[in-house]
């Protein structure tokens, strides 16, 4: 029971808003030595998973171009781009681009986009100039821009598990022939089309209102 | 054979570029702090096979040092102003989408076309390495076109950075903590207290127990890779698969979705929730947990309702 106090270190410390980093290092110790693990082994085993799960960190080489296009008004463009198209309004941009993300997704093309490829350049400044225009408020709009990362999450998730050779299926897959239970990963990927139905109309529905809420002022 | 040996690398120099430029910044108020962290993540990328394990863990004390001890922040870094900017957006107009909607193109063929060449590039880390292409024609079309000093996209690269900050190393973190967790065996533990709080006898209550479980662990652990292999052992295998006779690839693939919608609601799933919330400059820090939730839970509300009726035919 002792190896929980991890568990409760992490909502405690997230609840206090000490700085996340300390709050899992801690958490990591407190999980270890409550199992017994020394303090070097336990060392070794953080920094041994930190060094494998790099990929998550390379993104971060986009933001260059990104910065550098801003610098020359890239916002800018894309927000006057959206203002002079007549019908476009922010639901129905953020709709076409879960439908986008969904079907990207399911085809396995998972980093085509994303928060820092697609989102902070393109999506988030037109999803939030559609949503000015829509209520006419100076001010920037900082709910439409949440509401664009949002879509993208909701996109990738409930996109990728069509694709039968995504990290979720090959673990599921993994984990099932360890008891014993062989599955083709076609017949895991199937059954993730109705939730991936069910998703694009509940958020779909939600974006549509999130639209007419932005037209009245 | 390409693949992350080309990867790691451009990826950590990038990082470097970003340390030099905060280093230069005289304006930044925390510009050593900010410079060490990224140098650390330079060190990662470029040389973190080569550090072996304990140098790794060491790696990581010096990134919660720095993160811990509130030595990292935002600068002002120069850049243009909204003026400047609004009359290049006017001069420039739709060709300013050229070299950002390359990297995602380059992306999407290079994807496609690496996976028919195995032999040149590993067909596991096809986008990475289309991606790191698409990334460097970028940089070159923007270096010929709107030719900036050698320094000017690190420097406004490292603006962005700087917004993101500490957030940069979470999801590395958490991705750890969670092997720490399997190492000591947590899963083995809260599996164990799932399997004796399902109701005796009733489906609904098991498929209940199940979904909902996968939902909360993947919230604690940010990840539903890390609470499906618990869950499936505690109520997936023997009460929904051995007990109730339901079909395998439904429970698998519909518990892991359930897991999903867990991760659209927790702040440990940093990479997708708090990353983009810094990426974005919003004021509230969970702005985009807060747009995720009312779709996050009437969607476990479907996924329960399908494993029960799909999976028990």
């Amino acid at each position: 029971m002792l190896v929980l106090s991890g568990i409760l270190i992490i909502v405690a410390g997230f609840v206090l808003r000490f700085n996340p980093l300390l709050v899992v290092l801690v958490s990591a110790l407190a999980t270890g030595l409550a199992a017994g693990i020394g303090p070097l082994d336990l060392l070794a085993a953080f920094g041994k998973a930190f060094n494998d799960s790099r990929y998550v960190t390379v993104i971060y080489m986009v933001l260059p171009v990104i910065g550098l296009l801003e610098r020359h008004g890239l916002q800018e463009r894309a927000r006057t781009l959206i203002a002079g198209l007549r019908g476009f309004t922010v639901g129905r941009l953020l709709l076409g681009y879960l439908l986008f993300r969904q079907v990207t997704a399911a085809l396995g093309l998972v980093s085509v986009a994303g928060h820092a490829q697609t989102v902070r350049p393109l999506v988030a400044p037109m999803a939030e100039a559609a949503a000015q225009q829509q209520s006419g408020d100076e001010e920037r709009d900082e709910e439409a821009a949440a509401m664009a990362a949002a879509t993208d999450n909701v996109g990738l998730f409930f996109g990728e598990d069509i694709f039968i050779a995504i990290g979720s299926i090959l673990l599921m897959k993994g984990v099932l022939e360890g008891y014993g239970i062989v599955i083709e990963p076609f017949h895991l990927s199937v059954w993730a089309i109705p939730t991936a139905i069910a998703a694009f109309v509940i958020h779909g529905v939600r974006l549509m209102l999130f639209d007419r809420r932005k037209r009245r002022p | 054979m390409i693949g992350l040996d080309l990867v790691y690398p451009f990826a950590g120099l990038i990082f470097l570029a970003f340390a030099g430029s905060a280093l230069r910044d005289r304006s930044h108020r925390k510009r050593i702090g900010n410079a060490l962290f990224y140098a650390l993540i330079a060190l990662s990328l470029l040389a973190g096979d080569r550090l072996g394990d304990l140098g790794n863990g060491v790696l990581v004390l010096g990134l919660v040092a720095i993160a811990g001890f509130g030595l990292m922040g935002r600068g002002n870094a120069a850049t243009t102003s909204p003026v400047e900017r609004a009359a290049e957006a006017a001069a420039r107009r739709n060709r300013l989408f050229l070299p950002a909607l390359a990297i995602p193109a380059t992306a999407l063929a290079g994807t496609l076309a690496f996976k028919q060449m195995p032999a040149l590039v590993d067909p596991k880390q096809a986008t990475l390495v289309a991606l790191t292409l698409g990334v460097t024609i970028a940089l070159a079309i923007g270096y010929a076109w709107l030719r900036p000093r050698a320094m000017t996209p690190f420097d406004e690269g490292r603006r962005l950075m700087d917004g993101v900050g500490w957030a940069a190393a979470l999801p590395q973190m958490l991705a750890s903590l969670g092997a720490v967790f399997a190492l000591a065996g947590v899963g083995d533990v809260v599996g164990g207290l799932m399997g004796r709080l399902i109701p005796e006898g009733s489906l609904f209550g098991a498929v209940l127990a199940y979904a909902l479980g996968m939902a909360l662990f993947t919230i604690v652990m940010g990840n539903a890779f890390a609470a499906f292999p618990v869950m499936i052992a505690a109520v997936g295998i023997p009460v929904l698969i051995h007990g109730a006779g339901g079909d395998p690839a439904i429970v698998a693939a519909i518990g892991m979705l359930a897991g999903f919608c867990g991760t659209l609601m927790t702040p440990m799933a940093a990479n997708f929730n708090l990353v983009p919330a810094a990426l974005l400059d919003l004021k509230d820090r969970h702005g985009v947990i807060r747009a995720q939730i009312p779709t996050a839970l009437p969607l476990l509300a479907v996924n329960i309702g399908l494993l029960y009726w799909l999976a028990f035919r």
